[in-house]
């Protein structure tokens, strides 16, 4: 599924980034990679855009961003 | 090493690190108020700079702009990445934050990859132990062979042997060696070693940076490093060019990846490999008070309501607890003109300082407590991190106008005043959006323009004036919007700043840095402010005082002796009630006698004809000559438009007379509404133009604009005026 299809709470492993090359790279530089664990914290109040947490750090991405993230939910 | 060569050593060393790892603390414990603020040369990045004397050196401390990588995506990595290359700092000390050791590690190991003297901090040691983050420090020195520091920024703790390790450092003959370096996966290696070779062979001595660096930027086509190449001989660079082309081809065949995602990833597992040995503990999530407070002031229901509440206290606390100071300074400069009034002989020298000096440079002095209190207040959003938290609730909106959730309160501020709304787009990191939001925070409408609306809507509207200064305020907002979008698409096109943003743990912010910042960007607006309205208001007060010999109408001076006589007249021969008549009578007579000097003086001074010159301009929109000066003097502060008028129209100091004067004139609420409309979008106020000039760098865009503004004040004027006179209102 899609990142931005995830709900608050949800954790997931991302599987692949897509999107151009800037901001694919730039998501890679704050820490989400192929693989790493990640937790929906919650949705601003205007659902968008969201809070992401990622090795103990708080990140928040534009939802059309998030939708360029293809992640696996798990547990 | 004798004493006086220790003391002829200058060592510079530069302050790098993550936004929030805090890098910003350690600078302001180094240099303590001892700093220069400035510019980066051509950008409009802060550049804070420091002296100091330590262990018998002189330290230069530059503190490099806050970045995630070196990766020349923003203006503010390009700076970092350029300082490093080009100006060959002795030491950079890379700040990391100790409870976030992976990310920082990012950043840190583009450094090293420079090739440059690097030395760690590992910040917020005290953070990272109560979360129960142990790191040895010892082994990660040992791995990555550069000295490693701990250090409290906020507490001055570990300040000094990070200091002596930086000169002890800076002053041996140390350098990294090659086995160290982030070593990247068999093809990507390979793919390195086959451009590096193009590259020296053909470059040779000419390269700028070291080789293998230099071929690892091409395979990852990075474009500062093509751009520098391509400064040398075309013919060698092609052939590197060339080369860096076929291997990002054939990476980009076997991994399905551009090349530099790839070196992203490596450099990724080359530090998880670090973080393996010297990481005690599991990171684990953030439990702490951070996320609770977040759980509120993000909230779903109350997130906005607060955040509303708060925006609304530092207005409150700007322009409404910034109004005693500013009555003082009033008081002040009133107390110096009336000082220079008692002491200077009559003559031009003290017009020019009365009423071009004081009166000018005073008339923006009285907002520095206003802007004091609105920038410390930001330092607080600021330094709390709650500032990242009103971008992350208002960017939705924002981006309906092509516009960073940041952008939201340097645009709120405009309704107050321009000026510290332009100097607040500060805090927006892009350069592009920070270009946009200054360009379209004129259209709020300062509250400088709110006594002119008053005065035409309250003559020519009556009960309606309110809903008619409403609609001047809403159209304000709409043309900005429109605006937004209309830059966003063409002239400052943002596909390349993603909404990537870290929202940091709230910190309690040190009283000292909170300080530091406001006095900062006061201190530049006083000074560079300074200068600009001085040399304004006297070219406006020269315009409007010369020349100096005007040819009246009547001999203003013997028509008010003769009142004066007339009335003198009467006096012994009349009682006391009714000679308290005639003064008044008389004193209205002579104060009417020289508005009418003062107007016809103005009407014949340069400004007066500048006005009746462009007179052919501002007819098409209703406005006659009087409104022209008015609208020209306004350039030095909006205010002035309505005592310009009161000037023009020869009124006197009774209340309402301005009114009564405009309703009598040739005037008609459609020209009247004309002129509301172009006051509100026509060029900003000399300050305005001034912090815009600062705050983009450039000429160009104070330039531009200028002429946007007055370009679309005109024509909406215009549609205004003639599409109602069509309508048939008058």
């Amino acid at each position: 599924m899609l990142m931005s299809e995830m709900r608050e709470g949800d954790s997931a492993t991302v599987v692949k980034i897509g999107g151009n090359g800037a901001l694919r790279r730039r998501i890679q530089e704050m820490g989400v990679l192929k693989g790493t664990r990640i937790q929906v914290e919650k949705y601003a109040p205007l659902k968008d855009p969201l809070e992401l947490i990622v090795k103990g750090c708080h990140i928040s991405l534009r939802v059309e961003e998030a939708a360029q993230i293809k992640v696996e939910v798990s547990g | 090493m004798t004493v006086a060569e220790q003391t002829e050593k200058q060592l510079t060393i530069a302050l790098a690190g993550n936004p929030n790892a805090g890098k910003t603390s350690i600078f302001n414990h180094i240099t303590g108020t001892r700093q220069k603020v400035g510019n980066w040369p051509g950008v409009t990045v802060e550049k804070k700079e420091g002296h100091v004397r330590k262990e018998g050196r002189d330290l230069r401390i530059v503190d490099l702009p806050g970045t995630y990588s070196l990766t020349p995506f923003s203006i503010e990595e390009i700076v970092a990445r350029n300082y490093i290359l080009d100006e060959n700092p002795d030491v950079v000390v890379v700040i990391i934050d100790a409870s976030n050791l992976e990310r920082s590690l990012y950043l840190a190991t583009q450094i090293r990859e420079l090739d440059c003297r690097v030395v760690f901090a590992l910040n917020m040691a005290d953070v990272a132990r109560t979360r129960g983050i142990k790191i040895d420090a010892d082994k990660l020195a040992e791995l990555l062979d550069l000295p490693v520091v701990f250090t409290v920024g906020n507490k001055n703790e570990g300040i000094d042997a990070l200091l002596r390790k930086a000169i002890e450092l800076a002053e041996s003959d140390h350098t990294p060696h090659q086995q160290r370096k982030v070593k990247y996966n068999k093809d990507l290696e390979k793919a390195i070693a086959a451009v590096q070779k193009v590259v020296v062979a053909d470059l040779g001595d000419e390269l700028p940076y070291a080789a293998r660096w230099t071929a690892i930027k091409l395979v990852e086509d990075d474009k500062i490093v093509k751009e520098r190449l391509l400064e040398k001989p075309t013919e060698l660079s092609r052939q590197a060019f060339e080369e860096a082309a076929r291997q990002r081809q054939l990476l980009m065949e076997r991994f399905d990846e551009e090349p530099e995602i790839l070196t992203t990833d490596e450099r990724y597992g080359f530090i998880a490999g670090i973080i393996k040995e010297v990481h005690m503990t599991a990171i684990q999530q953030r439990v702490d008070i951070s996320r609770n407070i977040d759980l509120v002031l993000t909230n779903r229901f109350v997130g906005f309501p607060i955040f509303i509440l708060f925006i609304w206290a530092m207005f409150q606390a700007t322009f409404t607890f910034g109004e005693y100071p500013v009555a003082f300074i009033e008081t002040l400069v009133g107390g110096l003109s009336s000082g220079v009034n008692s002491i200077l002989p009559d003559s031009l020298f003290k017009d020019l300082i009365l009423n071009g000096v004081i009166a000018g440079v005073g008339s923006v002095i009285v907002f520095l407590p206003n802007i004091l209190i609105l920038f410390f207040c930001i330092a607080i959003f600021e330094d709390t991190g709650y500032m990242s938290r009103s971008a992350f609730l208002m960017d939705k909106i924002m981006h309906l106008i092509g516009l960073h959730g940041k952008s939201f309160i340097p645009m709120l501020m405009g309704f107050g005043c321009t000026v510290p709304a332009i100097m607040a787009t500060r805090t927006l990191e892009s350069e592009k959006d920070r270009i946009l939001t200054i360009l379209i925070t004129p259209f709020m409408s300062c509250s400088a323009k709110l006594p002119v609306y008053i005065v035409l809507a309250g003559t020519f509207f009556g009960a309606r004036a309110g809903t008619v200064i409403f609609s001047i305020y809403i159209l304000g907002i709409i043309l900005s919007i429109v605006t937004g979008r209309l830059f966003r698409s063409t002239l400052l096109k943002g596909v390349d700043a993603p909404f990537v943003m870290e929202l940091p743990p709230y910190r309690v912010p040190m009283v000292k840095s909170l300080l530091i910042h406001m006095w900062d960007r006061s201190r530049i607006f006083l000074k560079k402010m300074g200068k600009i309205i001085l040399l304004g208001s006297i070219v406006i007060w020269a315009l409007t005082a010369f020349p100096r010999h005007v040819n009246f109408s009547m001999d203003y001076d013997a028509e008010i002796q003769g009142a004066i006589q007339k009335y003198d007249a009467y006096r012994p021969v009349s009682g006391k009630e009714m000679q308290q008549g005639l003064e008044a009578r008389r004193d209205q007579e002579v104060n009417s006698l020289k508005a009418h000097k003062a107007a016809e003086r103005i009407e014949q001074s340069y400004i007066g004809r500048l006005g009746k010159w462009v007179t052919p301009v501002f007819e098409p929109i209703g406005i006659d000559w009087r409104g022209g000066v008015a609208l020209l003097t306004g350039f030095v502060a909006k205010e002035i438009v309505v005592s310009t008028m009161g000037v023009l129209y020869a009124v006197d100091d009774e209340p309402d007379a301005l009114e009564r004067a405009l309703a009598s004139s040739t005037l008609t609420p459609l020209a009247a509404f004309s002129m509301m409309v172009f006051v509100l979008l026509y060029l900003p106020c000399l300050s305005t133009v001034a912090a815009i000039r600062r705050e983009t760098g450039s000429y160009k865009w104070m330039t531009f604009s200028i002429v946007y503004t007055t370009s679309v004040a005109w024509v909406v004027s215009f549609i205004v005026y003639q599409g109602g006179r069509l309508l048939g209102y008058a």
